[in-house]
């Protein structure tokens, strides 16, 4: 428990909608060690940001969530208060985005978009700020930080204005840093810098870094472990080399059929499209969300609950047919 | 932010030209000056003597560049009507009306702004919905029927105010509701849309992943974006303000540039006529540049800087 950066169990995030209550994040556990790297897997809404979002306590009002176990960089947030976790965001756990061009404010300087924070959270001095800026803004590549303190962010690149992101996320020194498929609108040779980037930002200051990302070629070179998601659950959750190598959830299964070893997966590779549709997750959902598009499936696949097994030290799979599957 | 002040002023002094040579033009609308002065029923030989006092038998551009040339220096001519300089008869007049535009229009944004902010902060809550019904009873009431309404309710009925008049600064409290409430409704929608659209962006989440408490993340990100359109309209708003009031001078027998205006058309006074518009056209110009310069300070990409 000590070590663990986040311990998250039964996460459900419910937002009302027109059509009645979308349960999107149907009870999710995640838990990340301390300097470990855990890839978010899984298909165009099946929950990844919402889970994202609701770690950082930065969903909108009218979503309604809820937890059975919270715990963050040492804090049991169970009772989770907006308070108490506006005084975690940014020291201890810090996140960045998907488009670099919207998430910094146009009419700021960058000086102040990345010390306003931490002036305020430990009261440093604006030189002082600085100083940790020109620091971090260095550490991510941009070349001549001093100067770049009183430009706008119009001025720099999808790429530049990536780092910058990071750079300010670092600011307060996280222990945990959630990435929200942070190269997904760069273009591809950038792509792999920023994860290059990010993955020595991890292992030189020993962060905790929760990765969302599409591409399982990034996956494979960087995560420690990986979590597939499906339709508001966590299918399979494996080391990441075992995933590769054996995957368990035919869900999982499916993602990888095209694809090998670590190492040998070439970034770049997108999620292959699985045949079949996300049931929809307005009101209940009964048995196996995956159960219409799975080749495994049989009359017991409709049940509740879908039974979660540990095949291994460390691996976690759902599904009514593991044993069928893994054999 | 240089470059962009001279094109920006460069532009403005072109509308100025412009704006002046149409309000001098104006002055030829009602057909010939001379023939309105001396009045229909007056002799030809009367209104040719007039052609030639008033200048009216020379060319057009000579007429209007002596007529800026001495608006420049501060002559806007002769009152027909009551033969003493323009500049004087608008001088007694323009404290009234500035006096009640201003006030108006500061009291309008500091309801309307807050207003706004709190309506976007949670739209269809409580004050969104009061904000919604001032917004709409504003837009729909008459100005002069609530300005009638005030002076029966709280200077007939109650006593509370004078009803007419701007003897003392209480005669000004029922004009600067009633106008106020009447710039309200614009100013409250566009502060309320921008502040929904720019609670809603990136930069204003990642401002609140860094930990920034709510009412900074307001401040600082929110509102200086979310502003935008709104200077400019204030701009507008302002300017009408100060020159729209016509009706409210009237129905509270306010001595400002709006009856003023109403009075000189019913007695032919055409160059009171032509000065007022050449006054609140130019204030208009001044307004809109102002705004846009205020803008260029509060958004870098539109003073190009980097
Ligand atoms: N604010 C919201 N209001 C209504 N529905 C929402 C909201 N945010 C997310 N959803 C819905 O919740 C579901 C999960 O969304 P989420 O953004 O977490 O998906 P995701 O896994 O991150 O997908 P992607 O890979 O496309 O980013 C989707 O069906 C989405 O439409
Ligand atoms: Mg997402």
């Amino acid at each position: 428990m000590t070590d663990m950066m986040l311990d998250i169990k039964n996460l459900q995030v419910s937002i009302p909608t027109d059509r009645g209550t979308l349960n999107a994040v149907r009870g999710v556990d995640l838990s990340i060690s301390a300097g470990k790297t855990l890839c978010l897997v899984g298909e165009s809404g099946c929950g990844k940001s919402l889970t994202a979002t609701a770690i950082i306590g930065l969903l909108p009002r009218y979503a309604k969530v809820t937890t059975e176990r919270f715990a963050m960089a040492g804090q049991d947030l169970t009772a989770r208060t907006e308070a108490r976790l506006a005084k975690m965001r940014g020291r201890d756990v810090a996140m960045i985005f998907q488009d670099p061009t919207s998430t910094l404010n146009p009419t700021l300087t960058i000086g102040r978009q990345l010390t306003e924070g931490v002036m305020r959270a430990e009261r440093l001095s604006r030189k002082e700020a600085d100083a940790r800026a020109i620091e971090m803004l260095d550490r991510v590549g941009i070349a001549n930080p001093a100067a770049r303190l009183v430009q706008y962010p119009h001025g720099f690149s999808g790429g530049q204005r990536q780092r910058i992101m990071i750079a300010s996320a670092l600011m307060g020194r996280p222990k945990l840093l959630i990435a929200d498929e942070p190269t997904t609108a760069l273009d591809v040779t950038i792509q792999a810098q920023i994860l290059a980037l990010l993955d020595e930002l991890q292992s030189d200051l020993g962060l905790s870094l929760l990765l969302i990302t599409h591409d399982l070629g990034v996956v494979a070179s960087i995560a420690d472990e990986v979590a597939v998601m499906y339709a508001g659950r966590i299918a399979e959750r494996a080391p990441v080399k075992d995933l590769f190598r054996a995957p368990q959830h035919p869900y999982t299964r499916g993602l990888l059929a095209a694809i090998p070893v670590p190492g040998q997966t070439p970034r770049g590779s997108e999620l292959p499209a699985i045949p079949g549709r996300v049931p929809g997750l307005v009101g209940p959902l009964k048995g196996c969300a995956f159960r219409d598009r799975c080749s495994f499936a049989g009359e017991i696949c409709g049940q509740d609950p879908v039974p979660g097994h540990a095949p291994a030290p460390g691996r976690f799979v759902e599904c009514h047919k593991a044993a069928e599957v893994a054999a | 932010m240089l470059p962009f002040l001279s094109k920006r002023l460069l532009v403005a002094l072109l509308v100025c030209v412009t704006v002046s040579a149409l309000s001098f033009g104006l002055m030829f609308l009602s057909g010939d000056p001379a023939i309105a002065i001396a009045g229909s029923g007056g002799r030809a030989e009367d209104a040719e003597a007039i052609r030639v006092a008033y200048g009216f038998d020379r060319p057009l551009i000579v007429q209007y560049l002596d007529w800026i040339g001495s608006a420049l220096t501060g002559d806007l001519g002769q009152s027909i009507y009551f033969n003493v300089p323009v500049t004087e008869i608008i001088g007694n007049r323009v404290g009234v009306t500035l006096t009640l535009g201003f006030v108006s229009f500061i009291v309008a944004l500091a309801i309307a702004v807050p207003l706004g902010v709190a309506a976007a902060l949670r739209p269809n809550g409580w004050i969104d919905r009061i904000a919604l019904v001032i917004a709409v009873s504003g837009q729909a009431i008459p100005s002069f029927w609530l300005g009638l309404m005030t002076i029966v309710v709280f200077g007939v009925w109650y006593g509370m105010v004078p009803i007419s008049g701007a003897e003392s600064w209480q005669g000004y409290i029922l004009p600067v509701i009633v106008l106020s409430y009447y710039a309200i409704p614009e100013l409250m929608r566009i502060t309320r849309s921008g502040m929904i659209d720019v609670l809603a962006t990136d930069y204003v989440r990642a401002a609140r992943a860094k930990g920034l408490p709510m009412h900074l993340v307001i401040t600082r990100h929110a509102l200086r974006n979310a502003i935008l359109p709104l200077v400019s309209l204030a701009a507008v708003q302002l300017g009408q303000l100060l020159s729209g009031s016509i009706v409210i001078e009237s129905v509270f027998a306010l001595n400002g540039l709006g009856r003023l205006a109403w009075e000189s058309l019913l007695r032919s006074d055409l160059p009171v006529v032509q000065a007022i518009i050449l006054i609140l056209s130019l204030l208009y110009v001044v307004l809109t540049t102002l705004a846009d310069v205020l803008n260029a300070t509060l958004d870098p990409r539109l003073r190009g800087a980097s």
